[in-house]
């Protein structure tokens, strides 16, 4: 009952802090793809995986004063920043989750750009093919983000990482 | 002639309330829709448990399917010597639309939540998988069947092709709207689409609306808003999808964690419960096959499963009131606790559900790029992002609704002999006073 809020409740009281909606949805996605039992689910969208159940189980959150959204005014866009209320700890005190330590793998998160965990997470959302398509299918889907060898490279360091947390 | 090209002898027709005629000239279609794999939508519903509410919502996915296919039909022989648009990906448009929902399940919104199942995943299986559609597909060309899957993936190369399966204003949407606003019989959910088609313009990497056909969209966008919130999320179907997924969930449970015996053993259903499901396996289950079981079901004796099964097929559903985990979220523990003492498995009878919907969301640079908002051509050729443009859809945009709802059994509370108990629940549930009413 409520189950997948307070998972959610969770990820946001062990991040403190969670800064972009992209970047959350990154996170949620790669933490899915580390053995992290979030339920929420993923579609490919026009910039990667996202997922519209994510979008709106926060949205439930911030209505029900679980969690705060804040917007911050940047040069250019907007960016929206999470934290837990003191009603929403309250409100994961009533459950007993089967949760895995998340700390060390949602802090290895944070520290990431969310173009590098959009690219983390394209790779992830095509890890059945073999490498090599994976990376051809990567620049078919996102031409414009030029990703390079750099950075793919390190994207699958990352993975091995972050899996190994 | 090549198979991609060829056409039958002469134009065959569907008759359809919706459309009025869906029309299949390309052999492809036509070996398409013959599949087993088409013809079994015919045995999944649209709407899952919506009937149980709006009687007429009895059509199916292939209705909606035919009907999606017939949209792109149209847009696409609107296109067809525009600038930006390339005739050599009609085919593959069909293809994608005729089969977006192959993969759907029975009652796929339960089905997916209990089992951890994914229909896009089904859907993408059965293209590439060893089906007779893949044999068609492939017949097209090596590979075209892995593009049919991709494009209904979103993860095609060519984004104009994406957008027109799957955008804020995509075929899919358009049919369902209108099919499912026909056969509920509600005066809502109708917009003029054959003015929205006439003013859809292709241009690089999408499909966006020539400005003088604003009003149209507003028309389609309000009509989105209100079918979610009076037909998809009807409270009513909401307490038959809870039952559902209830049955689900004990079927899974005796099977797996008590080793009960079923009087029939439950064979469709095994590879779901040990969640192993092969693509024969799913696509032998089917809608009829579910209630089969249900029927059965309901002579079982472990008094659960045959309350829940009895309760969804002769609609004796659960009742529901308004609930607020913020301030609520107590009298829900104590009701959990009452529910136990009373006999009445809280587990199975006791439900918060939540629905949310998004009407339409716009685009806020560098952060929400994940969804494509609907455009606007201004006649200097510019673009401009609808909510900027309309005060109806700004009204609107951005904006989450979510309502949150508890069920239960009153039928159970209501024969409950201990007195004291029963008043303890009624108060919670109705308040001092006013679950007099609903005790007597």
């Amino acid at each position: 009952m409520l189950i997948k809020h307070a998972k959610l409740i969770h990820f946001f009281c062990v991040a403190n802090e969670v800064t972009g909606r992209k970047k959350l949805q990154k996170m949620i996605y790669i933490l899915q793809k580390a053995d992290c039992p979030f339920e929420e689910k993923y579609q490919f969208h026009f910039y990667g995986p996202y997922s519209e159940e994510l979008t709106l189980r926060v949205e439930e959150l911030c209505n029900l004063g679980f969690l705060t959204e804040t917007k911050e005014d940047k040069a250019n866009y907007f960016q929206y920043c999470y934290h837990v209320t003191p009603e929403g700890e309250n409100f994961l005190k009533q459950f007993t989750l089967d949760m895995p330590d998340m700390m060390e793998k949602v802090d290895l998160l944070k520290s990431k750009s969310s173009r590098f965990l959009e690219l983390v997470s394209t790779i992830l959302y095509f890890e059945d093919l073999p490498q090599l398509e994976q990376v051809e299918k990567l620049h078919q889907v996102k031409p414009k983000q030029n990703f390079s060898d750099e950075e793919i490279k390190e994207a699958y360091k990352f993975i091995t990482q972050i899996r190994e947390l | 002639m090549a198979y991609k090209d060829d056409q039958l002898s002469e134009e065959k027709v569907f008759k359809d309330p919706v459309h009025r005629y869906v029309h299949v000239r390309d052999r492809v279609i036509w070996d398409l829709i013959a599949t087993p794999e088409f013809q079994r939508l015919r045995r999944i519903k649209q709407l899952g448990t919506t009937h149980l509410t709006f009687h007429g919502a009895e059509h199916s996915r292939f209705n909606h399917s035919l009907g999606v296919y017939e949209i792109v039909r149209r847009i696409l022989n609107n296109f067809k010597d525009r600038e930006h648009w390339n005739n050599e990906e009609r085919l593959l448009c069909l293809c994608a639309a005729l089969l977006h929902d192959l993969g759907h399940g029975p009652f796929s919104h339960s089905f997916e939540k209990v089992f951890k199942l994914d229909h896009e995943y089904f859907t993408q299986a059965i293209i590439v998988g060893d089906t007779k559609v893949n044999e068609i597909l492939e017949k097209v060309s090596p590979g075209f069947a892995r593009k049919v899957a991709d494009v209904i993936g979103k993860t095609y190369e060519d984004k104009l092709v994406v957008s027109l399966i799957s955008s804020q204003i995509d075929a899919d949407r358009m049919d369902y709207l209108q099919r499912d606003a026909y056969f509920t019989g509600v005066s809502y959910g109708h917009f003029d689409m054959e003015r929205i088609l006439r003013v859809m313009r292709p241009i690089e990497d999408q499909v966006v609306i020539k400005s003088t056909g604003m009003h149209a969209v507003e028309d389609y966008i309000m009509s989105r808003y209100q079918m979610y919130w009076q037909v998809y999320f009807h409270p009513v179907t909401r307490s038959a999808e809870v039952i559902l997924s209830k049955i689900l969930h004990r079927a899974k449970h005796l099977y797996q964690d008590v080793g009960y015996t079923f009087k029939l053993e439950p064979i469709h259903f095994i590879s779901f419960f040990e969640e192993d499901v092969s693509l024969e396996d799913y696509l032998k289950l089917d809608e009829s096959v579910v209630q089969y079981y249900f029927q059965l079901w309901q002579e079982e004796e472990d008094e659960i499963l045959s309350d829940l099964c009895e309760r969804f097929m002769n609609r004796r559903l659960f009742k529901y009131v308004e609930f607020n985990p913020n301030l609520q979220i107590n009298d829900l523990l104590e009701l959990t606790q009452l529910f136990m003492k009373a006999g009445i498995e809280p587990e199975y009878y006791l439900v918060v559900d939540s629905s949310s919907d998004l009407p339409y969301d716009f685009y806020r640079p560098g952060e929400e790029e994940e969804r494509l908002p609907i455009h606007l051509q201004m006649p200097n050729g510019s673009l401009k992002e609808l909510s900027r443009h309309s005060d109806i859809v700004e009204s609107i945009s951005g904006k989450k609704r979510t309502d949150h709802k508890l069920y239960f059994p009153l039928d159970k509370l209501k024969a409950l002999t201990d007195n004291g108990l029963k008043r303890q629940i009624m108060d919670i549930l109705y308040g001092q006073g006013e679950s007099r009413k609903n005790v007597n």
